[in-house]
């Protein structure tokens, strides 16, 4: 885990940074972090965790192990990612190792709702852009500005537009992406809710 | 005339507002909670000095790191009796009802909540774990959240979340003789691949959906989310409000009838508009065994696993990861492939049905010398309702190790794991790799009667030569 983690707060505007690159489908959440992690009462020590049986099984040669990429920030990954399990431990084990953004083919629900629920903006590319920046990748260091008003992404090499749903865009720039206060702001209609859903009337105590 | 689905009706009933950002903000009926996904959403509301807004529409039990063998408090993991003990505290001080080991009523959150009779149609169900789509069966629109979304949940009881599409799965004839909802799901997440229901809801639809029961229902809603979609969906009918009658907490009396009432008028629109429409012949689907690692690439019993040239070109890499992590060859049989451990249990198949198809298969059997097979009851009222049929013991005859209720080597958070690289047949819902507790463990993902005829001969077989 890198020393001084500091969770993102507020508006996010712009994620700089180096790629790294992580080749394959359908990863799910138990290879993000194995459910034997899930043991615990906060999200402090993932870090340290995430892909471990993946890590361990190629001994020093998975992404997250070479040295050169120890600074990393912005993860490069394919389709499906992050299917399964709707742990949220997996987006905070990724954030705890020091990822601050993703670029996909494409992303599982839960997992991109978790993302945004904690800071992490996801983009989509089309398989075949994904495929050159992994290649790029391998050969190359790449280092990533990415604006998150525009959605344009700058290299040095390469340039690419970034598919990202508005309302994630939206919640990001303005730092709504950290609900709890934006979904408290509507307390009367929340009352009113609850006092008009017809089932609640027959159920109103279950105990 | 109105066009909607069921989704359409629910989604816009809960809709307590549009949020800025163009998401909406839903209320959510029904709130289930565990020990793994809610006690940093309880952190969060200490730190944000939050209280539980509505106490009495979250519901909390413990099932995933349960010890299954002995469940002396406390538990010999000082982790897992760290959280159990956690959520006994947050319940307490947030007044949250919580069915602890023993109250009668605990075990699987998705097996727990219909038993009780909590499910109903018409609702928004949420909880911190994917397999929450189980609740759909009953027509409530249910889905998995992460932690940060429970603490909005409690904090709220809303949650902001774009609004899904609509796909109808529409399962023509009916189900033959031996093949199961499981077999069903497997085939229809194999049919259409494991993202394919990303940005969806899926209502499942037709005769061989009608002609299920209410607990192979929830199979097929539970493992919606394997395919991609955080939700599944199935109308609700007699069968439904005939399974709801009498549960501890549904509704009575004068509310039963209001009740009734309401559900009758909650289904999709003859004419709804879906984004899209796929039929199964269901008639035609074999009993069924995944051979890779994800629950997508799955085969009929009687054929044999796909070459690489066979697949479409998205399948290929993983097909490629799959082959070499299960030490299998494209076009190998998976019928009379050697199994070790047999694994009865969760929230897919682990209810008392479950239980009582496994069972017909094992009476008067034995399990093969070469396998270890445990049975874990998906709650202690599948548990209790098995004992009381004598099913407990027929699984114990035949060599079956009989169990405490939890999610136990579903996901192996107990001392329930596979050991090295292990094949077990399992009537779960994930065969990703690692996922039953070791790095390099293999899982088998059948029908709970088909784990018990590979039990009974050592490797995978073909139930319907056992049952017919």
């Amino acid at each position: 885990m890198k020393s001084g983690f500091t969770p993102p707060i507020g508006k996010i505007l712009q994620i700089n940074g180096q790629c790294i690159s992580l080749i394959g489908n359908d990863i799910d959440t138990d290879r993000i972090i194995p459910a034997r992690f899930l043991k615990c009462v906060n999200f402090d020590s993932l870090g340290e965790s995430v892909f471990e049986d993946d890590r361990k099984t190629l001994k020093g040669s998975h992404p997250f192990d070479l040295e050169k990429n120890k600074n990393a920030t912005i993860l490069i990954v394919n389709s499906n990612f992050g299917c399964g399990s709707s742990r949220e431990h997996a987006p905070q084990a990724l954030m705890r190792w020091g990822i601050k953004g993703i670029i996909g083919e494409s992303f599982a629900d839960i997992f991109y709702s978790n993302c945004v629920a904690i800071g992490i903006p996801c983009f989509t590319l089309p398989k075949k852009s994904i495929q050159q920046i992994q290649k790029y990748i391998d050969q190359k260091f790449l280092y990533l500005e990415i604006n998150l008003k525009n959605s344009l992404v700058k290299s040095k090499d390469l340039n690419f537009t970034l598919e990202i749903k508005e309302s994630s865009r939206k919640m990001f720039l303005s730092g709504e992406w950290d609900a709890t206060s934006t979904l408290l702001k509507n307390k009367n209609l929340i009352e009113n809710k609850f006092n008009d859903l017809p089932y609640l009337k027959f159920n109103n105590h279950f105990f | 005339m109105s066009q909607d689905t069921l989704f359409d009706k629910v989604w816009d009933l809960h809709k307590v507002s549009s949020l800025p950002g163009g998401s909406d903000q839903i209320f959510i009926g029904l709130h289930l909670i565990h020990e793994v996904t809610s006690p940093q959403a309880f952190g969060a509301l200490r730190d944000k000095n939050l209280k539980v807004k509505f106490p009495n529409r979250t519901v909390a039990t413990v099932d995933h790191i349960v010890p299954t063998d002995n469940q002396t408090r406390p538990f010999k993991d000082n982790l897992a009796e760290q959280m159990i003990s956690t959520l006994e505290k947050n319940c307490l001080q947030h007044k949250i009802k919580f069915f602890n080991i023993g109250s009668g009523n605990q075990g699987i959150v998705h097996v727990v909540a219909p038993e009780l009779g909590l499910t109903q149609p018409g609702m928004t169900i949420a909880c911190g774990d994917s397999h929450t789509s189980t609740h759909g069966a009953f027509g409530s629109i249910a889905f998995g959240i992460g932690t940060s979304q429970v603490r909005d949940v409690l904090a709220t009881q809303t949650i902001a979340m774009n609004k899904l599409k609509v796909r109808q799965i529409w399962c023509e004839n009916n189900l033959s003789n031996g093949v199961y909802a499981k077999d069903l799901v497997l085939h229809i997440i194999n049919k259409l691949g494991v993202k394919a229901g990303v940005g969806f809801a899926y209502e499942f639809a037709g005769p061989a959906i009608n002609a299920l029961s209410m607990e192979e229902r929830m199979t097929i809603c539970n493992m919606s989310i394997e395919g991609g979609a955080r939700c599944g969906y199935i109308n609700p009918d007699e069968k439904t409000f005939s399974y709801i009658k009498n549960k501890l907490c549904a509704p009575k009396n004068d509310h039963w009838e209001k009740a009734l009432t309401w559900w009758k008028s909650l289904k999709s629109d003859e004419d709804s508009i879906y984004d899209d429409v796929i039929k199964i012949d269901a008639s035609k689907i074999e009993p069924t065994v995944t051979w890779g690692i994800t629950p997508g690439q799955s085969i009929g019993i009687n054929q044999k696993i796909p070459l690489l040239d066979e697949l479409c070109p998205n399948d290929k890499l993983v097909a490629e990861e799959a082959y070499e992590y299960m030490s299998f060859k494209p076009g190998q049989s998976i019928k009379d492939f050697p199994v070790e451990v047999c694994f009865i249990g969760s929230c897919t198949n682990g209810r008392i049905s479950d239980l009582r198809v496994a069972a017909k298969v094992l009476k008067d059997k034995k399990v093969s010398k070469n396998v270890k097979a445990f049975v874990v009851p998906g709650s202690e009222k599948v548990a209790t309702e098995a004992k009381n049929e004598g099913l407990d013991q027929i699984f114990k005859d035949s060599g079956f190790q009989w169990r405490e209720p939890g999610c136990s080597m579903c996901l192996a958070m107990n001392s329930d794991k596979l050991i090295g690289n292990q094949v077990s047949a399992s009537s779960s819902n994930r065969n990703f790799k690692g996922r039953q507790g070791s790095p390099s463990g293999r899982t088998l993902l059948m029908s709970p009667a088909m784990v018990a005829a590979a039990a009974i001969n050592g490797k995978v077989s073909d139930v319907r030569e056992f049952i017919n």
